[in-house]
């Protein structure tokens, strides 16, 4: 035979090379799109200095830029979701993977996968007409959580699924073995055990609640300058504010949408730079267990 | 589907794509911008394919700035447009002169929603105070000076407004701003700081569907999508002191009596005229007096003419206001500046 060795090596390289470019190319991208909008965000920078993040007045007509109110109104509706999805995602994905009898399970993770995979304008304008509309909860800082809540829980929900199915059966049956009910294995040797990835996976959720866009664009109000804790409140989000506007922008206009992109993109960043630091720490202790 | 129709769609999509070329050359022609005359340019579309073969014009929309910044970059070749570009971005603008043609009026109407009262009367300084939350009860003692006689419940006001920026906002603004001078404080612009106890839609269909489904709401919305949601609006006082309903014939009078420069730009908010309607707004599209191509700018050459001339007859259906003859007699003269090679 020839010198297979020699072929397989060769293939093994650019392999490696191939992986190690995918790899880099999200780097590059990334970089790309970091560097872009934070040059474009300058003139408002410029015209409007740290006051960006302080005002709380947004004004065209005054050259007037504030993102307080749409920051305030991103975190406000992330957290109005996240208080409702996380129990509801949690409570479905134990009883998928600890009560549900196989014949409930399947359609089940079946009918998660098909409301993960509904566009978000739908979950929008069901939100307008049916909860502002129908009942009356108009156009606010809850509507939009509660649309939010709703995307949000397919994914809470399968992944949390994914962590749980990894317990160790030799773990539950220990707890069972030792004369717990099921309640008590599941806090014993469930959840010790898969707790690193639930907080990922509740990350993850709240990243696509903050950049949510047009779902959010279309209940929550568009209300400018609100930072109340009221939640039947109109407000605005990052997303919701640079997609109703940008089609009319000029060019300080502009600047400052992108600016809020910018602000957005980083807030993200930390979220998620946050949730690895709690899943590893996490994932450590219950190694050490 | 399976993999091997996929393949045959596919391969039947490079067949039909192939076959346009071997029939010679058809035209494509791509247009964006002002939402306000979509519905306008998709009927004129339709009408104008039938007398011209080999000719697909798309008009894609997006709202009158995206028409400008799309024309600007030269990736369309015509933008419609409610407002004229900015002295700012002239400079943008790569492709060189352009041309601005009229092609129709429309008035935005001030719809409200009070069961029991058919008929409302108002000022620009009292549209201008209920818009900007001074005055926040039907049966306010200003209102009832403009209404005498009627009966006007004890109703809270809501207000609707635009969420998305837009040229309608900008020219009720610049109507307020004008017309109103000393009272509105909220300035003009696509985009306007409302207060923040007021309600916002996507859209005129999204400010109609408030005003339709909220009683004591007031809110602008352009004619065509009043109607299409059935609402009520009021009559505005005009330049003249007349109030006046929003109609095409009052809006195409609005035409009539205004002052118009020599590039065909003007404003027809608050014009002269005792039937003028006075929050009456425009639409140009936007085009390249040098074409580069020449089957292209014959092709639109020919579109805008139809816009101009023939389509105007089908405006009124679609409840928009013809352009008055004189200035489309200006617009028709217009057109022998665009040169194609």
């Amino acid at each position: 035979m020839l010198d297979l060795r020699g072929h397989r090596a060769y293939a093994d390289r650019a392999f490696r090379w191939t992986a190690a470019g995918a790899a880099a190319m999200v780097l590059l991208i990334l970089g790309l799109i970091a560097a872009t909008i934070t040059h474009r965000s300058v003139p408002v920078f410029r015209q409007m200095g740290s006051g960006f993040f302080t005002t709380t007045r947004w004004s065209p007509a005054d050259a007037l830029f504030g993102a307080l109110p749409f920051i305030w109104g991103t975190a406000f509706t992330a957290v109005i979701a996240l208080a409702l999805a996380v129990p509801i995602s949690l409570g479905m994905a134990l009883f998928m993977t600890q009560v549900a009898p196989p014949w409930v399970r399947k359609p089940m993770v079946y009918l998660m996968d098909l409301l993960a995979g509904v566009p978000s304008v739908v979950f929008g304008l069901w939100g307008v007409l049916v909860l502002s509309e129908h009942f009356g909860l108009g156009r606010s800082f809850l509507t939009a959580g509660i649309i939010l809540a709703i995307m949000i829980i397919p994914i809470i929900t399968s992944l949390s699924r994914e962590v749980i199915e990894t317990t160790p059966p030799g773990d539950k049956e220990g707890a069972l073995a030792l004369g717990a009910t099921r309640w008590e294995m599941i806090g014993a040797a469930v959840i010790p055990h898969s707790a690193g990835g639930l907080v990922g996976a509740v990350m993850l959720g709240l990243g696509r609640a903050m950049g949510e866009t047009i779902a959010a664009a279309l209940v929550i109000g568009s209300a400018l300058g609100q930072i109340t804790l009221h939640p039947f409140a109109a407000g605005n989000s990052m997303p919701a504010v640079i997609a109703n506007e940008w089609g009319e922008a000029d060019d300080l206009h502009k600047s400052a949408l992108i600016a809020l992109a910018v602000t957005l993109f980083v807030i993200t960043i930390l979220v998620n730079l946050a949730a690895t630091g709690i899943v590893q720490r996490s994932m450590k202790r219950g190694q050490g267990s | 589907m399976s993999k091997h129709s996929l393949v045959a769609c596919a391969v039947a999509g490079l067949v039909v794509g192939s076959s346009h070329v071997a029939f010679g050359a058809p035209v494509t022609l791509n247009g964006s911008g002002s939402t306000l005359s979509k519905a306008y340019q998709e009927t004129a579309i339709e009408q104008f394919k039938k007398t011209t073969k080999d000719l697909k014009i798309n008009y894609g929309g997006g709202g009158s700035g995206k028409g400008r910044q799309d024309l600007a970059d030269m990736v369309v070749d015509f933008a419609g447009s409610d407002s004229p570009y900015k002295d700012a971005d002239m400079a943008k603008i790569k492709g060189g002169e352009v041309l601005y043609f009229p092609i129709l009026l429309a008035p935005i109407t001030v719809s409200y929603n009070l069961p029991g009262v058919d008929k409302v009367q108002l000022s620009a300084e009292t549209v201008a105070k209920i818009f900007q939350r001074d005055i926040k009860k039907w049966n306010d003692k200003e209102i009832a000076a403009e209404n005498a006689g009627a009966k006007l419940p004890d109703l809270d006001i809501v207000v609707a407004h635009r969420a998305d920026g837009s040229g309608t906002t900008q020219n009720f603004t610049e109507f307020l701003n004008s017309a109103a001078k000393t009272v509105w404080k909220l300035k003009s612009g696509s985009t306007v700081e409302w207060p923040s106890d007021t309600q916002a839609g996507q859209g005129n269909g999204g400010v109609a569907q408030i005003v339709k489904s909220t009683k004591g709401a007031i809110g602008y919305v352009d004619l065509s999508d009043a109607k299409a949601s059935g609402l009520k609006y009021a009559a505005v006082k005009n330049a003249a002191g007349k109030f006046v309903e929003p109609t095409t014939a009052a809006a195409s009078a609005a035409g009539d009596g205004i002052d118009v420069k020599p590039n065909l730009l003007f404003s027809a908010l608050n014009a002269k005229g005792d039937k003028s309607y006075p929050i009456t707004c425009q639409t140009w599209v936007i085009v390249y007096a040098k074409q580069a191509d020449h089957a292209k700018g014959s092709a639109l050459k020919g579109y805008l003419k139809f816009l101009i001339k023939d389509g105007q007859k089908m405006l009124s259906e679609i409840d928009y206001a013809a352009l008055p003859a004189s200035l489309q007699e200006k617009a028709l003269k217009q057109l022998e500046q665009v040169k194609v090679p």
